[in-house]
């Protein structure tokens, strides 16, 4: 029977446990806290009620020591609380590098999944149990955000650069997503479930399921079509830097900065080609703005990834 | 106290002139306080009305009368009226006004002229905001997040944000009035520290009036641009950042939420004195905790953007800060409880209001608490959690705060006592309303339910019936307050100068109080709250 007075979301990634542990301290410190006071206050205005023969409060005088307890305890309770949130802060928000990884592309008022084998899924995200799955998000229109709360994780979604968002599942199931930022009309329709399933059922799942073309396979398709091969190929004369093992990789600018090749920088790079220059080639490169949809644009980077994947196999 | 008949004062500044103009163009801050009280009551009616309408939508998971549009119109509109045109000004524009220059034995402002423009400003502001709710109302949110406001909404967008720019000029003079009034004016002998706390929490809050809301006239005037010319300021197709606009709008907008709560906090440093007929404890500490909140929180806005791509580092800053600001509002929750011990507790309306804030602050101060730590903010942010500690904060906060003080300063303002009884049974009822309607957002928010969500998953109305109900209580008890203190203008007791016994020079006048306050300047020669004690004398 279904709890109809429930407390907690299902508990369902290995995060979630440690969002509840910390959760239960929270509650506990509060809870303290607030009982503390209500209990006084209540004890306080019943014991010193006014009375005929108490129309006047008695003298009391202000204890310097009573407040700078006061101030040190609560002060000490919220420093545990600070680093020990900063602490999960960080793991929820890092990726390891190990994951499967997914794009997603949100916009008004859908989410679009796309898997690393190709397969594409609107508003419905299947997924193995136990793999740690990365997803690389980024938006086509407003600000939107991915909430799981069975997972307990969320992240604004943005038009202008690739986010990450990690978890691992470790309880098959249907768990409900949201859009957690509000995008307009439909924002309350922006939702969907994800499908954890058993690993041997997920591959079950993939081969059902029309393979479109695999990501990296329809990148490349269309890094030959635009033309990005007469340039970036990575020959001797190449007016362009090569692509192989760039992505990821640390680049020197022509401005002398050095940054990330990271999905960000590539979709700049192809977007707004003349921003951030590479250190030894001229600023030639044509703006492909207007050109890629964002699915395609995920293509392009899957497929870079690849040549990196190859890169390092070599 | 006697029960000889008594009389009002035969000439006050409620009787100084009837005809429109006499109010219209006055400069006595006393009326002008009314002529706040009678607008921002409006606006709280209004604000209400949307509130209303949303708890009533959502008795259902798939709604039923409101559709998707018209849904996030009343969410918007129920934000900006409340903010803007009914809790930044309530205390400040209302109590402010009539007592700031009361209790510093002041005729009147600095800038009487400059207050009775502020209150024409707010009302023009006003006036664009009824607009837009007549022409069916903005869908951004209070918040107006790009690129969804400068580019996708389709409302007008521009109108509403022209009368939060517009009424913010509102906040700005007030705020220099005060601060200025307050530095100049205080009658001799009254010291900085022999002054009432209330005169502290409004000069913190001044602070904030002058220095953080330009910004927001800032940012509003982006939005307007970026609509009106498509500059690309937020715009990332043209090289815009819509991230810019939350580290604008929250600058202002966090410091906005003191500027709720810290009045309401000088209300209740007014009210618990008095009615526990004992000093405060702690002045001093009372008194900078307002300043220290007034100053880091400026500093803390970063913490409504943890899950909103700006860097790790900086959530980690935010989240620091956003602790240390917790500290001085827990001062002031433990200071205000020791001021019971060994009082004379009196239990009239504005002291249960007062209790009824400490409590209802305590548990949306608690919360907040929860969304300072950055591990657990990301899943509660933008879920029925944040509703929740918010509302504890501003609705359990600044409106417990807001009653207290209309409930304490009545006597004085109208010159008439409201009957006990209902008053008493109002503020209970406002108490078990709030709780019903607001607590169990908390557990909805945990389990996942976000904002500004019109349809929802069936598993959540349960909570949702509860909130809603908790709402028509809560509507019933803000009800009571309108009806008895309109009843006791023309059938209510006389009160006399001052029926609390409270100390305070606003109590040394007649009520009502003459128009120029006092007959000669009072010299003060006490520290505030000296409520005569009994016992040893030990410091």
């Amino acid at each position: 029977m279904r709890n109809i007075l429930p407390l907690f979301p299902p508990q369902a990634s290995t995060t979630a446990g440690q969002v509840d542990l910390l959760f239960y301290f929270l509650v506990g410190v509060s809870a303290f806290f607030a009982i503390l006071i209500f209990i006084l206050i209540i004890y306080f205005a019943i014991k010193y009620r006014a009375r005929p023969e108490r129309e006047r409060a008695e003298t009391t005088r202000t204890f310097v020591v009573l407040e700078v307890i006061w101030i040190v305890i609560p002060l000490g309770l919220t420093m545990v609380m600070f680093f020990w949130g900063a602490k999960l802060f960080v793991t929820i928000y890092r990726p390891p590098t190990d994951a499967m990884e997914i794009f997603v592309v949100g916009k008004q008022w859908m989410w679009k999944f796309q898997h690393p084998t190709g397969q594409l899924e609107i508003d419905e995200l299947h997924i193995p149990v136990g793999q740690t799955i990365k997803l690389t998000l980024i938006s086509e229109d407003v600000i939107h955000d991915l909430f799981i709360p069975a997972f307990r994780i969320k992240r604004d979604v943005l038009p202008d650069r690739y986010v990450a968002l990690w978890f691992q599942a470790t309880q098959p199931g249907k768990y409900r997503f949201f859009c957690a930022q509000y995008c307009g009309t439909q924002h309350s329709s922006m939702t969907g479930w994800v499908d954890v399933m058993q690993p041997v059922e997920f591959e079950k799942w993939l081969s059902e399921n029309p393979i479109v073309v695999p990501m990296e396979v329809a990148g490349a398709a269309l890094f030959q079509k635009l033309g990005c091969t007469a340039c970036h190929s990575g020959a001797g004369s190449s007016l362009g830097p090569p692509m192989a093992g760039i992505y990821g990789s640390q680049v020197r600018l022509a401005d002398g900065h050095v940054v990330v090749a990271d999905e960000t920088y590539i979709r700049e790079s192809i977007l707004n080609p003349n921003a951030q220059i590479v250190a030894g080639y001229p600023p030639i490169m044509p703006t492909f703005k207007g050109q890629l949809s964002d699915q395609e644009m995920t293509q392009l980077i899957a497929y870079l990834r690849s040549l990196k994947k190859e890169a390092n196999k070599k | 106290m006697s029960n000889e008949a008594r009389e009002l004062p035969a000439q006050h500044y409620l009787n100084s002139g009837y005809s429109i103009r006499s109010w219209l163009l006055t400069t006595d801050h006393k009326r002008i306080a009314i002529l706040y009280l009678l607008a921002v009551t409006l606006f709280f009616l209004l604000g209400s009305a949307y509130a209303g309408l949303i708890r009533l939508e959502l008795l259902e998971p798939r709604g039923h009368f409101l559709t998707d549009e018209a849904y996030n119109k009343s969410f918007t509109m129920h934000g900006i009226v409340m903010i803007f045109f009914f809790l930044i000004p309530s205390i400040p524009a209302i109590l402010g006004n009539f007592l700031i220059p009361m209790m510093i034995g002041a005729r009147d402002v600095a800038f009487p002229r400059l207050n009775l423009a502020s209150w024409y400003i707010f009302m023009l502001g006003g006036v664009f905001t009824i607009t837009t709710a007549v022409i069916g109302g903005a869908d951004t949110g209070w918040t107006f997040y790009t690129p969804f406001s400068t580019l996708y909404a389709t409302t007008p967008v521009i109108l509403v944000a022209a009368g939060i720019f517009i009424g913010g000029f509102s906040s700005i003079f007030t705020g220099l009035n005060f601060i200025v009034t307050i530095h100049k004016l205080r009658a001799p002998g009254l010291t900085w520290f022999k002054m009432p706390l209330f005169i502290w929490s409004m000069y913190a809050s001044s602070l904030i009036f002058v220095l953080g809301t330009p910004v927001l006239a800032i940012s509003l005037a982006l939005i307007g641009v970026e609509r009106a010319f498509h500059l690309g300021i937020f715009d990332p197709a043209l090289g815009g950042d819509p991230i810019l606009f939350q580290h604008l709008f929250w600058f202002y907008s966090h410091p906005a939420v003191y500027i709720m709560i810290l009045p309401s906090m000088g209300v209740i440093s007014e009210v618990i004195p008095c009615y526990a007929r004992k000093r405060i404890f702690g002045y001093n500490m009372v008194a900078f905790s307002s300043l220290a909140i007034a100053v880091l929180g400026f500093l803390v806005w970063g913490h409504h953007m943890f899950v909103s791509g700006q860097s790790l580092f900086a959530g980690m800053i935010f989240s620091f800060l956003s602790f240390l600001v917790a500290i001085p509002s827990a001062i002031k929750v433990f200071n205000w409880t020791a001021t019971l011990y060994k009082g004379s507790v009196h239990y009239n309306a504005p002291m249960l209001f007062a209790l009824g804030f400490i409590g209802l602050f305590t548990i949306g101060g608690l919360t907040g608490l929860f969304l300072a730590t950055l591990g657990m903010d990301i899943h509660v942010h933008d879920t029925y959690f944040v509703i929740a500690h918010f509302h504890y904060i501003m609705v359990g906060g600044a409106i417990m705060g807001y009653m207290a003080g209309l409930h304490h300063w009545w006597p004085k303002m109208s010159g008439r006592l409201y009957p006990e009884g209902w008053s008493k049974l109002a503020a209970g009822i406002i108490f078990l309303g709030f709780n019903l309607t607001f607590f169990p957002q908390f557990i909805l928010g945990y389990l996942g339910m976000p904002r500004r969500y019109h349809l929802y998953p069936p598993e959540f109305q349960v909570y949702h019936v509860l909130s809603s109900a908790g709402a028509s209580i809560l509507g019933i008890g803000y009800l009571l307050p309108l009806v008895y203190l309109l009843w006791s203008l023309k059938y209510g007791k006389i009160a006399g100068p001052n029926p609390w016994e409270s100390t305070g020079l606003e109590w040394t006048t007649p009520s009502p109080p003459p128009t120029f306050n006092f007959d000669k300047t009072p010299i003060v020669t006490e520290e505030a709250y000296a409520y005569p004690t009994e016992g040893p004398s030990s410091g």
